[in-house]
C-alpha cells in the first residue's frame, strides 16, 4: 500500500484535529467548581448510590446527605455546635418530668407542593416509621416515643395507644416513656422526618416498601431544595424550594450529588476542580495534602470508636484479666500517629470524650508491665501456654496494617501469638452476629450526641453487644440513666458504667474517629462538627482566585 | 441454517436453567445476608423484612417461585435499591456498558486488526517485534493499571481529556473505550499475526501471487478471509466478555453501566439483582457465541451447521 508523504500527513493531521475535536479541549472548559461557584451550584461527592430516597427505609450517611436537603424534621441543629435549632416547629415545650414535648409548627411551614405542614403529618409520618410491615431497619430511633417499641414490634396494633398525638393542626403531643435528654437530638435523624401523605397514598399504602413516589417529578418533601434530576449511578440534583419557609436563608441555587464509589476517582475530580467537596481522601495522600495544600484538607473530629470486640464466652477471653492485658499492651498513640495519620485520637474508652459535655473519668491505661502482671495472673507468664488467637478484620487495608500493629505488640509485649485473618464484608458481619469469632474489629458511629448511644450497646443481650459479655450491673446503671431526671445524675450512672466497661473489657477501644475530607476554599459555612451534618441552607459559594 | 440456530437456542435453555439454579444456591451460601448491618435492626423488623421478600420459605420453594417469575419477565424488586426493579436497573445501566462496549470494540478492532498485519507481513522484523511487544504489554498491562496509567497523562498532566464521567464532559468516552479496548486489541492482534501467518504460507496465497497480484491484493483480499476466522471466533465472546468485564472501567471511570452494579450486588447480598444480572450476562454470551460461530460457519465452508464434522 503506498501512501504519497503529502496524504500521509494530511492523515496524520486529520487525526490530531479529531482527538483535540474529541477532547473538546477541555482546557478551554469551565470546571464544575468554576462554574458551580458562579451560578451557587455546590458540587458534592457522595461517596455511592442512595439505596432510595424515603427517609423511612434508607440506612445511610450517603442517603443522609441527600435527604437533609430534601426534608426537615420538627427540630433542626446549629451547624457549629448542634444544639437543637427550631425546624418545622418553631417553638416547643417540655414537661417538668421531662416525658411530655409539646411541639408548635410554624405557619409558613409548606411542602414542596405549597400544601400546609401540620401535626397529622407527623402523626401519619411517624405512624408509617414504626408499621412492622415496611421493615424500617431505623424504626428504633423513635422507640423513646411511650409504646412505640410495642407497635413496632407487633405487640400493640392500635396507634392510638402510641405516644404522638395531633392536637390540633399545629400542635403535636409526643409522650416518651421516660425523659429522654437526647431526644430533640433525634428530631433531625431522618427516620423522624415527615412525608406528605397525598404522595406516599398516591404511589401506595402506608407500608408499601419501594413505591415511585421517590423519583423526581413525583417527590414532595418540605426542605430547602426539591429534587430535579436523579439518574441512577450518575448524578442526583436538588434544586431550591421556593416554598420552604426559610427560603430567604438559602444562598445555594443547586446541590449536585456525585455518586463516586471510588475514592482515587473521586480525589482526581476533586483535583480537577469537578467537586466541591469529597466524601473521603486516599489515606495515602493525606501526608501529600497537608504538605502542599493544607488549605483543601480537612479533618473534623467524628462521633466514632474503633475498636475490637472479644468473644467473651471462650477461652482465655472469657478471663477478664486477660482482656485487660490485651488491652493495655496497646500503644494507640502509635496507631493514629504512624498508620491512620487523619486526625485520629487514641481512645481509652468507649464514649468520645467531650460528648454532649460527658468524657469519661476512667480509662483503660497503656501500661507494659501492668498488662504482664495481669496475663500472669490469669496463668500466663510471659505468655507461656497462652493458646495462638484469632484476630479477624473485614477486608481493608487499613484494618490490616492496625491489626498487624498489635498483633506485634502483643508478641513484643506479652510474647504471644496472634494470628490475623479478614472477611469480605457481609460474611464478617455474619460472623460478628453470630458470634464465630474470637477476636474482631468494630466501629460505632453515634447516632446522636449523647453517651448513650455508645454505651447501650453492651447491655446484656442488646442486639449490637455481640461478645457474649453481660455484666447486670452495667444494665442497671444504663436502665437508671435512662430514668435520671436531670442530667448531672444521668451522667454519673454513665460514669458507673463506663467504668465497669473499662475493667471489664468486653473491648477494647483504640481510636475516636475524624472525617477527613477535601474541600474547595469556595465553599462556606460548612462548619466542622461531631455528627459531620451540615445544613445545607447555611453553605453558600465564594469565589475564590486560586485553583480549585 | 435454521435448524441449526434453532437447536443452539434450545441447547441454551438448560445451560441457562443449570446457571441460574447454581448461582442461587451460590448465593444462598454465602454467609450474610441483604439487610445484615453494622447497627443491627431489632429481630422483629428482620423477621418482617424476610418475610416480604420470603426469604423464610425454603430454598427450592424460593428458586421455583423465581424461575417461574423469571419466565414471566419479572426478576423482581432489589433488595438493596427498594424503589427500582431489577429488569429496571439492568435496562438502565444496559445502554451505558453497550455503548462503551461497542467503542471498546471497535477501537480493539481497529489497533488489533492494524499491528496484527503489519507483524504478519515481515514476521520477525522489528516492525513485528515492536507490535508484538505493544500486544504482550496490553495483555499483561491490567486495566486497573492502564486506567489510572492514561489519566495521569491526558487527564491530570496534558489536561486533554475528562478524568471520569459518561456523557457528562467533551470527549469523556475516549479513555474508558481505550482502556477496556486495549486488552482485547492485544488479543487480536496477536490472533491476526498467527491467523495470517497460517494462511499467507498455503498453497493459494503461492498460487496468487505467481499470478503475478499485488501484495496488497493478495493480503486483503485473500489472507484476511481465512486469517481473520480466529479472530471472529473471538469477537463474539469477547464482545460478551467486554460487557460483563466493563466493572473496573465503569468504577475508575464512574460510568453508570451494569458491570459496576453487577459487582456491588454480590457485595450487597442483593439477591434478586445478582440473579438478574448473571442470568442477563449468561445470555449474552450464549447468544454472542451463537453469533460468532454463525459468522464464522459463513467464512470459512469447512465448518457446517451440521456438527458432524
Amino acid at each position: 500500500m503506498q501512501i504519497n508523504s503529502k496524504s500521509q500527513s494530511s492523515y496524520f493531521y486529520l487525526i490530531i484535529v479529531s482527538i483535540f475535536y474529541l477532547s473538546g479541549c477541555t482546557s478551554g472548559q469551565l470546571s464544575n467548581v468554576e462554574s458551580g461557584n458562579e451560578a451557587q451550584i455546590l458540587h458534592i461527592g457522595n461517596g455511592t448510590e442512595p439505596q432510595d430516597l424515603d427517609p423511612h427505609i434508607v440506612t445511610g450517611v450517603t442517603e443522609h446527605n441527600i435527604l437533609i436537603s430534601l426534608i426537615e424534621g420538627l427540630v433542626s441543629k446549629h451547624p457549629e455546635n448542634l444544639s437543637p435549632e427550631p425546624g418545622v416547629a418553631s417553638s416547643w415545650d417540655i414537661s417538668d418530668d421531662g416525658k411530655i414535648y409539646t411541639f408548635q409548627l410554624r405557619d409558613n411551614a409548606k411542602w414542596s407542593n405549597g400544601d400546609q405542614v401540620t401535626a397529622y403529618d407527623f402523626v401519619f409520618s411517624w405512624k408509617r416509621a414504626l408499621t412492622p410491615d415496611l421493615g424500617n431497619q431505623y424504626a428504633y430511633i423513635l422507640y423513646p416515643i411511650e409504646n412505640a417499641e410495642q407497635y413496632n414490634k407487633g405487640k400493640i396494633t392500635d396507634f392510638n395507644e402510641v405516644g404522638i398525638h395531633a392536637l390540633d393542626d399545629k400542635t403535636l403531643e409526643i409522650r416518651l416513656n421516660h425523659s429522654t435528654p437526647y431526644f430533640l437530638g433525634i428530631l433531625d435523624h431522618y427516620s423522624t422526618f415527615p412525608v406528605h401523605k397525598p404522595t406516599i397514598e398516591k404511589f401506595g399504602d402506608i407500608s408499601t416498601r419501594g413505591s415511585e413516589w421517590t423519583r423526581a417529578g413525583n417527590f414532595v418533601g418540605n426542605g430547602p431544595f426539591t429534587l430535579k434530576e436523579w439518574q441512577q449511578n450518575k448524578i442526583i440534583i436538588v434544586e431550591r424550594n421556593p416554598n420552604y419557609w426559610d427560603a430567604d436563608q438559602v444562598a445555594l441555587d443547586e446541590i449536585h450529588f456525585h455518586p463516586v464509589d471510588q475514592i482515587n476517582t473521586e480525589e482526581r475530580l476533586f483535583r480537577t476542580g469537578q467537586l466541591h467537596i469529597t466524601n473521603s481522601i486516599p489515606p495515602e495522600k493525606i501526608d501529600t495534602y497537608l504538605n502542599d495544600s493544607p488549605e483543601l484538607i480537612k479533618i473534623h473530629p467524628y462521633l466514632g470508636t474503633y475498636f475490637y470486640r472479644f468473644n467473651t464466652t471462650i477461652e482465655p477471653l472469657n478471663n477478664a484479666k486477660v482482656r485487660r492485658a490485651l488491652a493495655m499492651a496497646i500503644d494507640r498513640k502509635l496507631i493514629v500517629e504512624k498508620i491512620t495519620k487523619g486526625g485520629q485520637t487514641p481512645a481509652y474508652t468507649l464514649t468520645p470524650p467531650n460528648t454532649l459535655g460527658y468524657t469519661s473519668t476512667s480509662a483503660i491505661q497503656y501500661d507494659t508491665n501492668r498488662a504482664r502482671e495481669l496475663l500472669a495472673e490469669a496463668g500466663f507468664p510471659d505468655g507461656e501456654n497462652f493458646p495462638e488467637l484469632q484476630l479477624l478484620f473485614n477486608t481493608l487495608d487499613t484494618h490490616r496494617l492496625i491489626a498487624e500493629a498489635i498483633q506485634q505488640m502483643w508478641k513484643k509485649e506479652l510474647n504471644i501469638n496472634i494470628t490475623l485473618y479478614n472477611q469480605e464484608w457481609k460474611v464478617y458481619l455474619d460472623s460478628g452476629r453470630t458470634m464465630n469469632y474470637q477476636i474482631s474489629r468494630a466501629a460505632w458511629i453515634g447516632d446522636y450526641v449523647d453517651p448513650n448511644t455508645f454505651l447501650d450497646m453492651f447491655v446484656s443481650n442488646g442486639g449490637n453487644n455481640r461478645t457474649g459479655w453481660s455484666n447486670a450491673e452495667y444494665d442497671n446503671y444504663i436502665a437508671m440513666a435512662a430514668l435520671a431526671s436531670d442530667i448531672e445524675t444521668r451522667y454519673q450512672y454513665f460514669q458507673q458504667a463506663e467504668k465497669i466497661l473499662n475493667e471489664e473489657v468486653p473491648i477494647i477501644p483504640i481510636y475516636t474517629y475524624s472525617r477527613v475530607f477535601l474541600k474547595s476554599p469556595a465553599v462556606q459555612g460548612w462548619y466542622p462538627n461531631l455528627l459531620d451534618h451540615h445544613p445545607y441552607k447555611y453553605v453558600y459559594l465564594e469565589q475564590v482566585n486560586t485553583d480549585n | 441454517m435454521f435448524r441449526f440456530v434453532l437447536v443452539r437456542l434450545l441447547q441454551a435453555i438448560p445451560v441457562l436453567l443449570i446457571v441460574i439454579s447454581i448461582t442461587f444456591m451460590l448465593v444462598r451460601a454465602a454467609p450474610g445476608g441483604p439487610f445484615d448491618s453494622e447497627k443491627n435492626a431489632p429481630p422483629e423488623v428482620i423477621q418482617k423484612l424476610n418475610e416480604r421478600y420470603h426469604l423464610n420459605d425454603s430454598l427450592i420453594t424460593q428458586l421455583s417461585d423465581y424461575i417461574s417469575n423469571a419466565l414471566q419477565g419479572d426478576l423482581g424488586p432489589s433488595f438493596r435499591y427498594p424503589g427500582r426493579s431489577v429488569t429496571e436497573i439492568i435496562f438502565t445501566g444496559l445502554p451505558v456498558t453497550l455503548e462503551l462496549g461497542l467503542y471498546a470494540t471497535c477501537f480493539a478492532i481497529v489497533i488489533g486488526l492494524l499491528t496484527g498485519l503489519i507483524a504478519s507481513y515481515r514476521p520477525n522484523s522489528w516492525q513485528d517485534y515492536s507490535a508484538m511487544t505493544f500486544a504482550m504489554t496490553g495483555i499483561c498491562l491490567p486495566s486497573f493499571v492502564l486506567g489510572p496509567l492514561l489519566i495521569l497523562i491526558f487527564s491530570i498532566w496534558l489536561e486533554w481529556l475528562p478524568v471520569s464521567g459518561w456523557n457528562q464532559f467533551n470527549g469523556d468516552k475516549i479513555l474508558p473505550s481505550i482502556t477496556l479496548g486495549a486488552a482485547y486489541a492485544a488479543y487480536i492482534s496477536r490472533l491476526t499475526r498467527g491467523g495470517m501467518l497460517e494462511i499467507l504460507s498455503q498453497d493459494f496465497i503461492r498460487t496468487a501471487r505467481a499470478k503475478g497480484l499485488s501484495e496488497t491484493r493478495v493480503i486483503l483480499k485473500h489472507g484476511l478471509k481465512g486469517g481473520l476466522l480466529p479472530v471472529v471466533t473471538f469477537l463474539g465472546p469477547a464482545f460478551a466478555g467486554l460487557l460483563s468485564g466493563s466493572f473496573i472501567i465503569e468504577t475508575i471511570f464512574q460510568i453508570p453501566g451494569i458491570g459496576r452494579l453487577y459487582v456491588q450486588a454480590a457485595f450487597n447480598r442483593d439477591y434478586t439483582m445478582i440473579m438478574g444480572t448473571t442470568i442477563f450476562f449468561a445470555t449474552l454470551i450464549v447468544v454472542f457465541n451463537l453469533i460468532s460461530d454463525i459468522i464464522a460457519a459463513m467464512l470459512n465452508p469447512r465448518i457446517t451447521y451440521k456438527g458432524k464434522n
